[in-house]
């Protein structure tokens, strides 16, 4: 079971990696989207993950309220990417650095 | 008949008040004949409060109305109230008549002047301020009616504010008298600190005066000092006597009324009316006395080189305040008061004399450009001779036997003093003299070119009616307004009058009646030796004797540039220092520091603000791993 556990750590630390690395490097907004989807799903695995090897249901009742607020995140989220990209027809998060000091 | 005495108050207030409603609109001449009207209501409450007052037995003419509360403090309460007693009607009853006189006069002098229906407004609440300042029952009722005196004239030496001189004038006269009102103020603190009340006479256990005893030797030498500190600002004696000759550049009935007349007497008053107190201190007086009778002497000796014929005779009032101190200071209060008033009705008419000839001559002041007059202007000639030989102290005249009554009794009193009294009384006579032969006698000089290329002058012309009528007036009181206390009468005088104000603190002076003969000889011999020697040095047509006018005495001894010297100019660099190191560098530099370095902080900082969203999560991330490594370090530590 705690082999098991580890395991599952692992790959969420490889996931949350993965996205926060893709977070880093890529410009398109959608993709970073993805990533920081997949950095809250790694986050997801790790709550599950605890709950079951320490037998408690919070983490996973914890995995219900992120997934509600993830999915209200992108909508408000694709939808400020998508009019962004009615006025300036781009993208790329590089380009939309208006706030820059 | 004293139960109205509140009304002397009231109308000239009332005139004040009427005026600022509507003295612009009723302007000129109406404006000026509401002012005289009140004024004149006021002298006739003054008249029928004297007759009041005589009516009463010789010891018990001490009157007290108490109207309200102004304020209670502690164990402080100050009453509004009056106090009609012998020195208070005296006062009032040549305040109001000299003001009408001089109200009277301006309606005339000021006539087309721009901001007419002003002037009537400021001299109004002169003669109130005035009025509540002798009135008053109270140490703190009088130092209001003090400071309105001061006020107003700080108003009317400037009220020709437009020019330069005049401005500069009213500054240096308020901040002179500030001087002095400090002194007044500390002696205030002092007298309740001791006595535990403010009223004279009354009140709890018998005011200041009732509580003197409590005023022991040191404290009482302090408060004599300090009240005599306020009466030489107000009554411009030495060290504070240079703001009356500039306070000059007023309106000559100004000159008149504020300048020579009442106001200036306020510190005389002030010192007569704390009769009791300065009995304390002996010390005081002798101060007082010495301080007088410099400044009787060095005024004196100004006045014989001016060449404005206004400064002279302000100087020559410093003069004449300097003999009233002296007698304070010798204890002949009586005599400083009967000056006073003497003074009043001379000083009053040679100033309004004067102010005929500058109206007579469109303005002109400077004696050198006079000459003459007496043919072009019989009327003021006649009546500024009559000043002039009043002044100069010939007999019968009320200047001779005034002055004569001060210098017998600092005789009795200070020999030294009364010598110096005697020369001022010598050379009183003699820049009297010079003034009248320059400005009336000789030959004319108006109708040539000035010395700095000025035109000649218009023909001069004698005053309206209206001008003339307060002239001869104030003559015929400067002729017989020495019957009041003739030496040899001894009942129904000015002295048996006064007395019971003075009670227990007059100095007598015992002297025998040929001392009396001999002294006053010599104040004759005196005037007569001034007038002969002048004559003689100045009848000539040759008026520019530079010997005569050094370089010294046109500048008042040096007074006004050893001020400069040792106040003025170290002030200015103080205040340079202050303003251009202390506030331009310290204080701003503090205030404009805190800005720069909350910029400096913002343009470093907002580099880290670029935009990227890349560099905001790396900022993140980073933060993360910092925040595990720490909390790592704590777990395996």
């Amino acid at each position: 079971m705690s082999l098991a556990g580890g395991w599952y750590l692992g790959l969420a630390a490889v996931l949350f990696s993965i996205g926060a690395v893709g977070l880093l490097v890529r410009r398109n907004v959608l993709i970073m989207f993805m990533c920081i989807e997949l950095m809250l799903n790694a986050a997801n695995l790790t709550f599950v993950t605890f709950a079951r090897m320490l037998g408690d249901i919070g983490g996973q009742v914890l995995v219900f309220f992120v997934l509600v607020v993830a999915a209200a995140e992108v909508v408000v989220g694709l939808g400020i990417v998508v009019a962004i990209y009615r006025r300036r027809s781009t993208t790329v998060a590089d380009d939309l650095n208006a706030l820059k000091g | 008949m004293l139960s109205t005495s509140y009304l002397m108050l009231l109308l000239p207030l009332a005139g004040f008040l009427v005026l600022v409603a509507v003295g612009r609109r009723v302007g000129d001449p109406v404006a000026g004949w509401i002012g005289t009207v009140a004024i004149a209501g006021a002298f006739v409450v003054a008249c029928i409060t004297l007759a009041g007052v005589l009516h009463q037995p010789a010891d018990h003419r001490v009157f007290l109305q108490t109207y309200f509360t102004w304020f209670h403090v502690g164990g402080l309460t100050v009453p509004v109230g009056i106090q009609v007693d012998q020195l208070s009607i005296t006062m009032c009853m040549f305040i109001t008549g000299v003001s009408m006189l001089i109200h009277l006069y301006s309606i005339g002098y000021m006539k087309s002047d721009r901001d007419y229906p002003k002037f009537f407004i400021y001299l109004n609440l002169f003669v109130f301020s005035m009025l509540l300042l002798v009135l008053a029952n109270n140490l703190l009722l009088t130092f209001v009616g003090w400071e309105g005196v001061g006020v107003c004239s700080y108003w009317l030496v400037s009220y020709w504010f437009h020019k330069d001189a005049a401005a500069s004038a009213g500054k240096k006269a308020f901040i002179y008298n500030r001087i002095g009102d400090v002194g007044f103020l500390a002696a205030i603190f002092l007298i309740f600190e001791k006595t535990g009340t403010l009223q004279y006479v009354g009140g709890p256990g018998g005011g200041v005066f009732g509580q003197a005893h409590h005023l022991s030797g040191g404290t009482a030498t302090a408060v004599v000092l300090l009240l005599f500190l306020a009466a030489t600002g107000k009554s411009a004696q030495i060290p504070l006597f240079n703001w009356l000759p500039d306070a000059m550049e007023g309106p000559t009935p100004v000159s008149a009324l504020i300048h020579a007349a009442t106001m200036v007497t306020a510190g005389v008053y002030l010192l007569c009316r704390m009769n009791h107190v300065l009995f304390l201190s002996s010390n005081g007086t002798e101060v007082i006395a010495a301080v007088g009778g410099i400044t009787a002497f060095v005024a004196a000796t100004i006045a014989c080189a001016q060449q404005d014929i206004k400064k002279v005779l302000a100087f020559s009032t410093v003069s004449q305040i300097g003999y009233m101190i002296l007698a304070v200071g010798s204890g002949a209060y009586i005599a400083a008061i009967f000056l006073m008033v003497c003074h009043a009705f001379y000083k009053g008419l040679l100033f309004l004399s004067a102010g005929s000839v500058i109206h007579g001559l469109d303005d002109e002041q400077n004696l050198k450009r006079m000459g003459a007059l007496r043919k072009t202007m019989k009327y003021t000639t006649l009546m500024f001779t009559i000043g002039w030989l009043t002044i100069a102290g010939v007999p019968p005249l009320s200047g001779f036997w005034s002055k004569g009554d001060v210098l017998e009794n600092v005789y009795a009193h200070y020999k030294v003093l009364w010598f110096l009294g005697l020369l001022t009384a010598v050379l009183t006579a003699y820049y009297m003299t010079r003034l009248q032969t320059l400005a009336f006698g000789g030959e004319p000089r108006w109708d040539k070119i000035g010395p700095h290329g000025e035109p000649a002058l218009h023909t001069p012309h004698e005053p309206t009616w209206l001008m003339r009528l307060p002239l001869v007036i104030l003559a015929f009181f400067s002729i017989i307004a020495g019957i009041f206390d003739l030496p040899w009468v001894h009942h129904y005088t000015f002295a048996n009058w006064l007395a019971p104000v003075f009670s227990g603190t007059l100095y007598n002076d015992h002297l025998h009646s040929t001392a009396v003969w001999v002294l006053s000889l010599t104040d004759v011999a005196a005037a007569l030796i001034g007038i002969i020697i002048a004559y003689g040095l100045w009848r000539g047509a040759n008026v520019d004797q530079p010997a005569l006018e050094p370089e010294f005495l046109q500048r008042v001894w040096y007074w006004d540039d050893f001020y400069d010297a040792v106040i003025g100019r170290p002030s200015q660099k103080l205040a340079a220092f202050l303003a251009w190191v202390v506030d331009a560098r310290v204080i701003d530099g503090a205030v404009n520091g805190a800005a720069q370095l909350v910029k400096a902080t913002g343009t470093a900082t907002r580099k880290l603000q670029t935009g990227y969203v890349r560099n905001y999560a790396l900022g993140i991330a980073l933060g993360m791993a910092a925040l595990i490594i720490f909390l790592l370090s704590r777990v395996w530590s």
